[in-house]
This record gives C-alpha cells, structure tokens and sequence, in this order.
C-alpha cells in the first residue's frame, strides 16, 4: 500500500532546527495552520509571532537575515506574495537575503477559495529576480526541501504541503536541487508534472502504459532555476510531443519553463500545457476542484489522447483502481 | 521633562553641529543651482536633523579618510560581490549604533550631510545622478549612506526592526536609528511596523521623523491628513516626543527620554523653506524645485550668492 505520513513537516522541521541556533520561524496568526505550533513550544526563544501584518514581517525577516539569522517565515502561500509583493521584492529579493518563505496551501488545496488559492505564486516568482522557487510533491520532499532551501544563497519559496501526505518517493531519494526525478522512462510522450499533480500523474500513466503507450514522466521540484538537462533531453527523445501538468495557472508557471525552453532550444514539438486555465478557482474540495478544472488523472489521459491525436479508450473507474504502488517501487528503482 | 546640559560642553557641539546644518544647506543649494533643479525643501528642513544625527546622536565608527564613491558595480545576486552603502557610516560593531535612512528621495541631502561630516569626498557630489554612478538620485543599498533599499517608502522601519530583534538576541547595546519623513505614516506598514515594535517591546529603536508636512501633491493635509501624529504613535505603544527641528538643544535633550519597552520617536516638526526664505513663494508645491523661467533662476541664484556671503564658515 502506498504510505500516508500524517503532517511530516512538525517534527522533521523540530528535528531538523535542533542544531541550527540561526534558524527563526515567523508566523502571521497561522501558527498551527502552517504546523509550526509545537516549533514554537520547542523553541519560544527562536519564534516570533507577526500578527495579520504581512508586509511589517517581510521587513522583519529582511532584518534578521541581515544580522545573520535564517527566518523561516510559515504562512498561506497567498499572504508571502500576494499581499506583500513589494516587501519581498524590495526588501528581500533585492538585496538576496537568505530568507525562506514557506507557502502552504498552494493551487486549489484548500476549499478555502480564490483568497487562500496561490495559483499564480510560481508566475509573480519567478519573474522576481534572485527567487529560488522550489515545490514539494510528497512526504519526502517535504522532509528534504529544508536542506536544499538552506544550501541557497538567496532567498527561497516553497511551496509546502500539510496534513495527510503520501509518500511517493522512497526517503533514501530526497528531493535534490535543480534535477527532474525521473519516474518513467519511455518515447511517445514526456509528462512533466510537480507538486500534488505527480500522484495523479503517476495513476495516469501507469494506466496509459497498459495501452501500449510509452511515456517519459518527469516530477519537477525546483522550478527556479530551470536549467536541469535532463528536461531538455527528455524533450528531444519523445515522438509525440510533451504535456505539463501543474497545480497553477498555465500562464507563467511550470508550462511557461518548459515552453521557453523548447522555444529557445527550438524543439519543434506540439506542447500541452494542463492546468488553470487562466481562471480563479472557488472554494470546494481538493477532489472536486481538481476534476472541475482538469488536474486530474482523467484529463491527464484525455490531454495525452490529444498530444497521440488517438482514443485509449481508459475509463474513469479504471484510474481509480490503478496501483500507485507499482510505480512507486519503479520510482525507487530510478532514484537508487 | 528635558535634562538640563552642562553649558559649556553643550554650546561647543551645538555651534559645530549648527555649522554643519549651514553648511549641508549650502552646498545641497549650490548642488541644486548647478544641476537646474532639485529637492532643496528636504535640505532646508532636514540640515539641522542630519547634522544632528551625524555628528551628535549616532555612536558610529569616527570617519576615517572620506571616501569617494567607486562606479556602480551590480545589484545584488548570489556569488557576486556587492559594496554596501553603509560603509561610509563606518564598520559595523555590537555597541556602535545603526542607522537605516528611510526616505530615500531625500538622497541628496543625506550625501551632502556625508561630506560635511568627512564621510564623503567633496567630489563625489559630482557623481550624483551621473550614468553609472552608485550616487543615485534615490539611492539604493549601494548609495552613499545607505544600508538597504527604501525607495518604495515606509520599509526601513520594519527592516530595522528585524535588525533590533537579532541584535538584542545576539547581546548588541548599539542603538538601530531610522530617519523618517513625515508622508511615510500614510502607508499601512509604517503602522504594522510600530505595533509589531511594541509587542516585541524593541526599545533600542530610535525614530527621527522629518515632520515637514509636504509631499508630492502638495501640503499633506490636502492630499491625506496624518494628524494628530503624536497621539497616534502614542496610541501604538511608542514613546514620543515632539521637538523644533531647527532647535538641537531640543533634539538632544530628546535622546535622553527613551523609556524601558517602548521604541522612541522623535518628531521633528520642520519648515521646508528654513535657511532659504525663498522658497515659502512656492507654496503650496515645495516637493521638487524646478525653474519655469530663467528668471527665476536669477533669482534663486542671486539668494544663494548672499547666503555664501552671509556664511562665515563655507569652505566650498
């Protein structure tokens, strides 16, 4: 069975913060909601509550960068670059502080509609220089996105998952900065996919394989630099063409990098970009959301029947049953 | 209230500080009758505060040598060398003050307090708004004077907060001064930086606020009242005091009011035509000095004339 960890971000990041005096978390009334609450009862030196004032805790954690601290600011993705733009770009960004700015609730997570949706967090980002954007897709980057944030020399964006999450990915594969894991080799279609969107992607094309089509699946958790060659190889092996896949906006987000680099490189190849389309989103279920605006498994397999210009003839019933554990262990074997 | 000085020694800095204040008005007018324009306002009503502040209120390392700004070199970036602005106020140490300078527009007036006090080189006033050049017109990290970036105005106070905060974790005694201007307390994060300043009860700040109620569109009470100003930062948990901007004796016996938990300001209500009478036809637009007629420059340039004659001290 496929192993669900219950908020693995509390204790790792305890763990993890034990001998790093230098780290600070700062939180603006979202304490327990980003699973910092027992960080900040281990370590109530360390932790500064900020209030609902977003744009003063920019500058704060700009200041205690300065000084040589690593501030760990925890709050909704929506609040770091939505309300406070300005703030992280003149005030942290600028100057290149080390300051870690982790993001939960990215895309449509959260029934808690449009204000707690960040579906365009990756687009504002990444055209902010001197931005490292990285997003966890299971229980094992969310444990080892700590450490390849803190190697940055710079500031760093994590898009961060809480609660029940799966492991997709065995823990003697942590997530590396700047390389594509590659989850399954094949010639007809390369699926790039990140976050939440890889367990889907996983379900899909194991049940695309069974109809005899080969797909070169790569899960992506740095989006910024988007340099890794593996992409770049990857789009040059396949036939048919290539399909992203992300829980964002379709404009700016990890479809726009990949669309720049086969444009630069000129790679001549049809290219889908799956995700929002341009739109807002609403308050409603991770489940429903997902299949409302076509994140999940079945659009995934409708989006590779338009790329193969071909029926698969897949049914819904059929994604459901699809073993992610399969791929897992064949996940595993590509990591070592 | 204000602690009595001793009279001698007080009445020896005031008259060095004083002559500093003449002489930043001097030379910023001079700089500005040069370059056909410029924020002449902002030198007349913050001399005496720069002066004050460079020479009297911050512990800073003494000046060395004057430095003369090098070329601008690059923004910052990850494994790029980057000069800071700050070095010209001196290496950084645990019980030497900091000094963050929140509005950056005013830019000329804190490079020509940098060379008054020996900070600056004369000449590096001919860089100023010179393609390439680190003195900018509103500075940035690298300018002279500068320790961040504070363009986009009301951020320094809450940078300088997150400086206090470590420095009080690490054991620092120096103090962490920011100079405001009065226009910045219309941003909502100027109020989100004092609540957050008195909830982490970060005393070893200390605000000086050039009260010379302009703007951009004009006086502020025709574009968005902020009075009253003290009372508001009372209301926020500050320590405030109100003093004359021109007057250093008030302004010193201020220093000395900080109380325990509570970040200190020190309004200083200022008048934007002080040292160049002038000026006062322009109101109600005092913001940016920009001749219309050669005329008018005539006229200005014959005040500056009489001013250099009244001076005693002008070295220029």
């Amino acid at each position: 069975m496929l192993e669900i960890v219950t908020r693995p971000h509390v204790q790792n990041f305890i763990d993890w913060s034990a001998n790093r005096p230098e780290v600070v978390v700062l939180s603006a009334d979202l304490t327990n909601s980003c699973e910092v609450g027992r960080w900040r009862d281990t370590y109530p030196d360390r932790f500064f509550s900020m209030g609902m004032a977003e744009q003063n805790m920019m500058g704060f954690a700009a200041g205690l960068a300065r000084e040589g601290y690593t501030p760990f600011i925890h709050t909704f993705a929506v609040f770091i670059y939505r309300r406070p733009y300005d703030q992280l770009a003149m005030s942290i960004a600028y100057p290149n502080l080390p300051v870690r700015m982790i993001g939960f609730l990215p895309g449509i997570v959260t029934p808690g509609g449009v204000t707690h949706q960040a579906i365009e967090d990756v687009s504002i980002l990444r055209a902010t220089p001197n931005m490292t954007i990285l997003e966890t897709g299971d229980a094992t980057e969310i444990e080892s996105v700590l450490d390849v944030a803190h190697a940055v020399d710079g500031p760093v964006y994590v898009r961060m998952l809480r609660g029940e999450v799966a492991r997709l990915f065995p823990k003697s594969a942590p997530m590396v900065f700047n390389k594509a894991r590659t989850l399954s080799e094949g010639d007809d279609v390369l699926l790039l996919s990140s976050g939440i969107i890889t367990e889907e992607a996983i379900r899909a094309s194991a049940a695309v394989k069974d109809r005899g089509v080969s797909v070169q699946h790569l899960h992506i958790s740095t989006l910024k630099p988007f340099t890794d060659p593996t992409v770049m190889e990857a789009i040059n092996k396949v036939r048919h063409g290539v399909i992203t896949m992300e829980n964002h906006t379709i404009v700016g987000g990890l479809g726009s990098a990949v669309a720049e680099l086969m444009a630069e490189a000129g790679a001549a190849k049809p290219l889908l970009r799956l995700g929002l389309r341009d739109t807002y989103a609403h308050g409603a279920s991770q489940q429903y959301l997902m299949k409302e605006y076509g994140l999940d498994a079945a659009a995934l397999v409708r989006g590779i029947e338009t790329i193969m210009d071909r029926s698969l003839n897949i049914k819904e019933e059929q994604l459901a049953e699809v073993r992610i554990e399969d791929v897992h262990s064949l996940a595993k074997a590509e990591a070592l | 209230m204000k602690g009595p000085k001793e009279k001698p020694e007080a009445d020896d800095w005031m008259s060095r500080t004083q002559t500093v204040a003449d002489n930043i008005r001097l030379r910023g007018f001079e700089y500005v009758m040069r370059a056909n324009g410029g924020y002449l306002s902002q030198i007349c009503s913050a001399a005496e505060i720069l002066a004050f502040l460079y020479t009297r209120a911050l512990k800073l390392e003494p000046a060395g040598s004057p430095i003369s700004p090098g070329p601008f070199t690059g923004v910052p970036a990850a494994g790029r060398s980057y000069s800071s602005g700050s070095i010209y106020n001196g290496a950084k140490a645990p019980h030497l003050d900091r000094f963050f300078f929140s509005p950056a527009h005013y830019a000329l007036p804190l490079y020509v307090a940098l060379i008054e006090v020996g900070r600056m080189t004369a000449d590096g006033l001919a860089e100023f708004k010179k393609d390439g050049s680190t003195v900018e017109l509103i500075g940035a990290e690298h300018s002279p004077g500068f320790e961040s970036t504070t363009g986009s105005l009301a951020q320094a106070l809450s940078q300088a907060g997150g400086v206090a905060l470590a420095r009080r974790m690490k054991g620092d005694t120096g103090l962490t001064w920011v100079m405001m201007s009065d226009g910045e307390f219309q941003e909502g994060q100027t109020w989100e930086a004092f609540q957050a300043l008195s909830f982490h009860k970060l005393d070893s700040i200390r605000v000086i606020v050039d009260v010379n109620k302009q703007q951009c569109d004009g006086p502020m009470d025709s574009v968005m009242t902020i009075d009253p100003l003290g009372d508001r930062l009372r209301a926020f948990g500050a320590h405030v005091v109100e003093v004359d901007a021109h007057d250093l004796a008030a302004m010193d016996a201020a220093l000395d009011q900080a109380q325990p938990g509570k970040p200190l300001v020190i309004l200083a209500n200022s008048n934007p035509s002080m040292g160049i009478p002038l000026l006062e036809e322009r109101r109600p637009i005092l913001h940016y000095l920009r001749f219309s007629s050669d005329e008018e420059r005539q006229k200005y340039a014959a005040a500056f004339q009489a001013m250099k004659e009244a001076s005693s001290c002008w070295k220029s």
